[in-house]
């Protein structure tokens, strides 16, 4: 029957649009939101942060693909995830105010939704209070998390840190020296660095 | 897409809009049921073929003033011959609703069966009388 056709048209995408925002704007207002999510631009590339109501639940790097964060979040913290520059407005703020050397501290919550507890954990809260302008070696943060030998372990669950700059785990750095390595790629581990003064330019 | 395609061609460019913002919000509503998230897009066309459902309902039932689109008007803006979107309008629910998840969304029968709350057997049977009417008022019409 290829008389029966809704052609998918520019018009059409607008409206579906249009109805898809005043759903996400009618879901705010009804509590309906989990997740809201919005993009912040900055000297590191457009970053995507998502928050609960707890909290900072994840920052991400422009490589990992929008979709792919968003069905990471609806899959283990809740599937009602929608756009919301209101939940997330505070920490856009403070991090424009970070990259322009305004803002030492972040006053963001974090939600660890996506962290397993345990050790994993403990090293990114250690990490969460290396101050601001200093650094930490592995060994160090694994021994304040508890486990004096877990250096390795330590490298890993910072690798996973979900929610980079705001928990500074390009803070912590290799005992033999050099910045070591970044899950969000190293040019942007020396940049945080050096805008912090921890590191000479 | 899916989901506000299929509106579009159940109940118009104009009612689309606000059955599509229904649809989501009963959606998340019920979420704590959705375990599985996989099945979103099926479940949403299921709850947008339940909206559309009430509103052919809720506007049979409504007395018309004359000067709105009477109720087997073709949705304005979806394509293809107007006559037979007329004669899809004027099918019963349940046959409208499988004609066009089978002939306009191209949806399979197991999707369609879903969307509808049937069994595949009765999605089928829908579809088939739907198309088998639609056929002889076609043949009327040419």
């Amino acid at each position: 029957m290829r008389e029966l056709r809704v052609r998918w048209t520019g018009e059409l995408e607008a409206a579906s649009r249009r109805a898809a925002d005043r759903v996400a704007e009618r879901a705010r207002r009804s509590g309906l939101v989990d997740v809201g999510y919005a993009t912040v631009d900055s000297p590191v590339g457009r970053l995507l942060v998502a928050s609960t109501r707890r909290g900072l639940v994840r920052l991400a790097f422009p490589e990992e693909p929008v979709d792919q964060v968003l069905d990471e979040l609806a899959a283990t913290v809740s599937p009602r995830v929608l756009e919301d520059p209101r939940l997330t407005d505070p920490l856009r703020r403070d991090l424009d105010a970070y990259f322009e050397g305004r803002l030492r501290r972040f006053g963001a919550r974090v939600d660890w939704a996506l962290t397993h507890p345990g050790f994993s954990r403990r090293v990114l809260e250690e990490t969460a209070r290396i101050p601001f302008g200093s650094v930490a070696t592995y060994g160090e943060v694994a021994r304040r998390a508890g486990s004096p030998r877990a250096a390795r372990a330590a490298g890993n669950a910072l690798h996973d840190n979900p929610v980079p700059i705001v928990v500074p785990c390009h803070r912590v750095v290799p005992s033999g020296g050099g910045i070591g390595r970044y899950g969000g790629q190293e040019w942007r581990k020396a940049f945080l660095l050096e805008l912090e003064g921890a590191i000479e330019g | 897409m899916d989901v506000y395609r299929f509106l579009v061609a159940a109940v118009g460019t104009q009612e689309a809009e606000d059955c599509f913002q229904e649809t989501f919000l009963s959606a998340l509503r019920a979420y704590p049921r959705l375990r599985d998230a996989e099945n979103l897009r099926g479940w949403l066309i299921t709850i947008a073929t339940r909206k559309a459902l009430d509103h052919w309902r809720a506007s049979r039932r409504r007395p018309l003033p004359v000067e709105t689109v009477p109720e087997l008007a073709a949705p304005e803006r979806a394509d293809g011959d107007p006559e037979l979107w007329r004669a899809v309008g004027a099918l019963p629910p349940m046959q409208r609703a499988a004609v066009i998840h089978r002939y306009v969304l191209d949806l399979p029968y197991a999707e369609v069966a879903e969307a509808l709350g049937c069994s595949e057997e009765a999605a089928r049977a829908n579809a088939y009388e739907g198309r088998k009417k639609l056929r002889a008022m076609q043949g009327v019409a040419r």
